[in-house]
């Protein structure tokens, strides 16, 4: 059976200025100059894209009167990538565009931001948000495994370092941090330290997939889909975000671990293992994640995560670099989508060796994630040099 | 030292659905209540359609002792909204007849709380009239 991606593959990508406040832009206008960025960097026109993901890129759709074409309103991260993936591999579109931005939802800072705030009956009232969440997971692991508080600032400090070399970050040049840094910030949800969490900020990105076999005239070298999957338990912030949240199929699968039944499907599509990754694009909304991620895929051993992300491993040098753009800590996390995408674009441009601050020497498999655990899903990327 | 204590009268309301509506009829009456499958006697909790265990639809709202122990917690400084006053202890509590939920720890210091710890249930009743279960340690 061939390859499910084999005929596609990202031409180009884009991200726009990032800041915690782009003047003069809302959410449309910003994703906008993302699409135009994306298209430009594959060496297309608009009239190109016959088909589009999100409500944003939608609204691209209309202004440049390239309908009818394809859509769909996948707006999260990797789930949208697929989706625009498997529209090429299916034949709906030959060329799709994966846009989104945010601009203008949350300036005012007495509250979380919006995307952070559940309504939900059984959450709302008892002051839950993201961090809230997900440190609730943190704990339950650091009482299981003895996991502290120094491993998990370690990890923000290694990302936060990668960020402040991007000259395209929101905290570029902020830095350099030590774990001992991470510490001294002021608690936000206990083990979480301000900088042990994303930031706000404001952004958009695009990325354009287009036919493999119309890829080569394109202006960069291709990047191609090894692997995908996708891990959800449930709706996010409405039920407890418990560790050992089991299912039935796979009563070995718990809430702690979500993200390795995707991780183990990617992997088989690509016929990799975790040792055949060179650059690790992870979603950190929090420091935690990345010591559940290298657990839950595979990269190390239940409970080993934290002695895995301070054995040198994550720094840029390491076996298995991780965020390298600085992620949500210090490159941007403009919403609530924006900054998914965004782990896909950071390992595009490592594939292409244009990453602007860790370009990781010869990098050909990039996994990149979204999700995490306190949100109860897990979504897993492979991207490689190689046409499948 | 802070000593938690309940939220105040403007936090967020509940908006109960179908579902739910027994679960906060029960608060009202200074009752904590879950779902129980009749076929095989899990429990089930938040409010369901199906036992989380094996599908099946009869499910029956029952009391509960009100008591359980702490299953994971955090302490929160930066709140939610100005609403919420720091700090305040969100956790996890495994009930006695094996189901979790997500509440508030009040009644002790914020640095009292740690996982394991024996916590029961406790209704604060608020000036509309809206009734919302906490813990505390026992």
């Amino acid at each position: 059976m061939p390859h499910p991606f084999r005929d596609v593959a990202v031409v180009g990508i884009h991200n726009t200025q990032q800041a915690k406040v782009l003047e003069g832009h809302d959410s449309q206008s910003i994703a906008l100059e993302a699409s135009l960025g994306a298209i430009d960097d594959a060496g297309l026109s608009p009239r190109d894209i016959d088909g589009v993901v999100g409500g944003l890129a939608s609204n691209f759709l209309y202004q440049s009167r390239i309908g009818p074409a394809w859509r769909s309103m996948s707006p999260l991260g990797i789930p949208a990538v697929l989706e625009g993936a498997m529209a090429i591999a299916c034949g709906l579109a030959t060329t799709v565009l994966v846009a989104t931005g945010e601009a203008g939802s949350y300036r005012e800072h007495s509250r979380t931001a919006p995307w952070t705030r559940p309504t939900h009956e059984f959450v709302a009232s008892y002051g839950m948000f993201t961090a809230a969440e997900f440190a609730l997971m943190a704990r339950r692991h650091m009482h299981m495994y003895g996991t502290t508080a120094e491993q998990m600032a370690h990890v923000a400090a290694v990302i936060r370092n990668n960020g402040s070399a991007h000259p395209g970050a929101v905290y570029s040049g902020r830095g350099p941090f030590t774990a001992a840094d991470i510490l001294d910030s002021r608690m936000i949800a206990d083990p979480f330290h301000l900088l042990d969490c994303a930031m706000t900020s404001e952004g958009a990105t695009a990325l354009v997939l287009s036919r493999a076999d119309r890829a080569d005239d394109l202006a960069h070298r291709p990047v191609y889909l090894l692997g995908g999957g996708t891990d959800h338990l449930g709706p996010s912030y409405q039920h407890p975000p418990a560790w050992d949240l089991g299912g039935v199929r796979r009563p070995d699968l718990i809430g702690g671990h979500v993200g390795r039944r995707a991780a183990e499907e990617a992997f088989a599509t690509a016929g990799l293992g975790p040792s055949d990754v060179d650059v690790c694009e992870f979603y950190d909304p929090f420091s935690f994640e990345i010591i559940r991620q290298f657990e839950a895929f595979g990269f190390c051993a239940e409970g080993e995560g934290g002695a895995y992300v301070t054995s040198g491993a994550i720094e840029p040098d390491g076996a298995t670099p991780v965020t390298t753009d600085g992620g949500t800590m210090s490159f941007s996390h403009g919403g609530a989508a924006v900054q998914l995408i965004q782990r896909v674009v950071c390992g595009v441009e490592q594939l292409r060796g244009t990453c602007a601050s860790m370009q990781v020497p010869g990098a050909e498999v990039a996994m990149c994630t979204g999700g995490g655990s306190g949100a109860l899903f897990t979504d897993v990327l492979l991207l490689g040099t190689e046409r499948p | 030292m802070t000593v938690l204590r309940a939220g105040t009268g403007d936090i967020p309301r509940p908006v109960p659905g179908p579902l739910s509506r027994p679960w906060w009829d029960g608060c009202a009456e200074g009752v904590l209540r879950f779902q129980r499958c009749e076929d095989c006697g899990a429990a089930t909790h938040t409010p369901a359609l199906l036992c989380a265990s094996c599908a099946s639809r009869r499910l029956t709202w029952t009391d509960s002792s009100g008591r359980g122990e702490i299953y994971s917690w955090t302490c929160v400084w930066r709140p939610v909204t100005p609403s919420m006053k720091v700090p305040y202890v969100p956790l996890i509590v495994t009930m006695e007849e094996g189901w979790w939920m997500l509440a508030n720890l009040v009644g002790c210091a914020h640095d009292e709380v740690a996982i394991g710890l024996p916590v029961e249930v406790e209704f604060h009743r608020f000036d509309d009239g809206f009734v919302l279960p906490y813990f505390h340690l026992t």
